[in-house]
């Protein structure tokens, strides 16, 4: 029987560390992990919990994140609550075996803690790893500081366990804004966090001798479409089973989760929407912004990354008072708009109102998202709107040096 | 199993038609197949032909249709040593207590290395076209070779 961790009411404790406590209150059978920066502290406080004796599970050593995803799928389907950590170049070369855990329906948890692509090597925060998984099949559910990520962590759980889930899920946080900045975290006493989540009730588990079961079967074109067809239904209808989990944990701890979470959204004419830690430098700007120049903005944040909270998204935009949106993506976009750009407008584009939207690229490699230059943006929005159009580039980069970088523009007038 | 399924047969799933009569609200969660219908504890301890196998399970199914030559079974030659039922890849050498019963055609993907393992003389195992017909090719068995001093 594992020991009870002794918590404060409140711990300083950055997000590494609040998700690992969160990991062992989970009561994790299994975790097969390969260290990566800056995600490594989450599975290295978990080894230190099996090692004192704070958990009954089992840590494995393996030599790639590729065996890792592989091992937390054999310990997914022998019937075990699993989870891993990963960033970056770890998380590329997960890539093949996430869309293996999601077709096979295995609701593992796999935190992120985001950080660049190379070339150029980086280990600094951007969300293009968060991007490369976003059509694997997985939940991605992003956490802007570190209670989130210890409560976002616990809900993880709770949401892919739900047997009208059963999905992985992805729970991330910025790469050192986020992993590694120490603040102020509210734990749950150990029973109340494990009742929360409640027991692991397997599905077609390998090791029940009484019903010996194959995954991870072949299908070719005859079986293939309808399988994933099968998953695409249950991820899209995994927003209600959020909602409730999300809706449980606010009666537990007060604290209140949404797959969209918007900020100063009812009168404002122009709005943000990003991802991460940037969030709360976005509604801070917004604030002063407010005060400062009385430019009405609002913040629109999805929480929920996939599935695509196409519906509540288009809630927020769709308001007569709001003129121009302008979706913030922190990854190379390669080749295209920006990922959420793209989303958001297509979510828009069946409004009545249709807001101006443009699209920034920014926060590259850790690059940094300063007050100043959100409230920029801000003012460049306000400009929009009151222009009735789009007035520069549609695509721009923000914080880069060199000359001014933009692409395609308007044909609205 | 003087006969058993022929390719030519099209016993397949695709040839079933399960592939229209299951839509994508159907089809188990995960791909996971289970291997019989409901709970079977003994299994280990039970004949494949006494165990309660799910449709889906390759035992039910048939491959018939992967192949194009196939191995005819001699029972006035066979020693009974077991070789072929050791060394087949898909469990397709049907044997009970010892004594070889024959070809599980339903599996047999035509691969011949039971009829390389063959040790009697003549062989009790030939591959033959998976068109020709067994009991002509029994009719015609080769005889026992000279040594050749």
């Amino acid at each position: 029987m594992a020991k009870e961790f002794d918590l404060n009411e409140v711990e300083v404790w950055d997000g590494n560390y609040a998700t690992s406590q969160a990991l062992r209150q989970a009561q994790i059978d299994v975790v097969a992990a390969y260290p990566i920066t800056p995600s490594t502290p989450i599975v290295e406080g978990y080894g230190s919990y099996v090692a004192n004796g704070y958990i009954d599970g089992e840590f494995v050593m393996v030599e790639s994140e590729h065996a890792a995803m592989s091992g937390c799928i054999g310990a997914a389907a022998a019937g075990g609550r699993v989870a891993t950590a990963t960033s970056s170049q770890g998380y590329a070369l997960m890539v093949e075996v996430l869309y293996q855990a999601s077709g096979m329906r295995l609701p593992i948890v796999l935190t992120v803690a985001n950080r660049a692509l190379a070339s150029p090597l980086n280990v600094r925060g951007d969300h293009s790893d968060m991007y490369l998984g976003r059509d694997s099949g997985w939940i991605q559910i992003d956490a802007f500081n570190a209670q989130e990520s210890y409560d976002l962590a616990l809900c993880a759980f709770k949401i892919g366990e739900d047997h009208s889930v059963r999905l992985p899920v992805m729970m991330h946080q910025d790469g050192f804004t986020t992993s590694h900045k120490a603040q102020n975290v509210y734990p749950l006493k150990d029973d109340v966090a494990y009742n929360f989540i409640g027991d692991y009730k397997p599905v077609d588990e390998m090791l029940d001798f009484t019903r010996p079961v194959t995954h991870g079967a072949q299908t070719e074109e005859d079986w293939h479409y309808e399988h994933k067809a099968k998953q695409h239904k249950a991820l899209m209808d995994s927003r209600q089973v959020i909602d409730q989990v999300f809706a449980e944990f606010k009666e537990l701890t007060g604290r209140e989760y949404k797959r969209v979470e918007s900020y100063m959204m009812d009168d404002a004419e122009v709005a943000l929407v990003l991802l991460g830690s940037s969030v709360e430098s976005a509604v801070l700007a917004a604030k002063q912004i407010r005060e400062e120049e009385g430019i009405k903005v609002g913040v629109i944040a999805p929480r929920c990354f996939r599935p695509f909270p196409y519906d509540l998204i288009r809630d927020e935009l769709d308001r007569s008072s709001l003129k121009a949106v302008c979706c913030m993506d922190k990854s190379a976009p390669g080749g295209a708009m920006g990922a959420l750009f793209n989303e958001v407008a297509a979510a828009a584009y069946t409004t009545d109102s249709r807001p101006l939207i443009s699209n920034y690229i920014y926060g590259l490699g850790g690059r940094d998202f300063a007050l100043d230059e959100a409230k920029r943006i801000m003012r460049e929005q306000k400009a929009h709107a009151d222009a009735g159009h789009i007035t520069t580039n549609i695509q721009q980069f923000s914080g880069l040096r060199g000359p001014k970088l933009g692409f395609y523009e308007t044909r609205r007038s | 199993m003087s006969r058993g399924v022929l390719a030519t047969d099209k016993r397949g799933i695709r040839e079933l038609g399960a592939e229209e009569k299951v839509g994508w609200d159907e089809v188990t969660q995960g791909v996971a197949l289970n291997s019989f219908v409901g709970e079977n504890e003994n299994a280990a301890f039970l004949k494949a032909e006494e165990r309660n196998y799910n449709d889906f399970s390759s035992y039910t199914a048939t491959v018939a249709s992967w192949r194009i030559i196939k191995p005819v079974y001699n029972r006035d030659v066979c020693i009974d040593c077991q070789n072929c039922w050791v060394w087949c890849p898909d469990t397709s050498i049907v044997s009970r207590d010892k004594q070889m019963l024959g070809i599980d055609y339903d599996h047999c993907k035509g691969c011949g290395v039971c009829v390389e393992v063959c040790p009697t003389n003549p062989k009790s195992l030939l591959m033959f076209n998976e068109a020709s017909d067994n009991d002509e090719e029994l009719a015609n068995w080769p005889a026992k070779e000279k040594k050749v001093k």
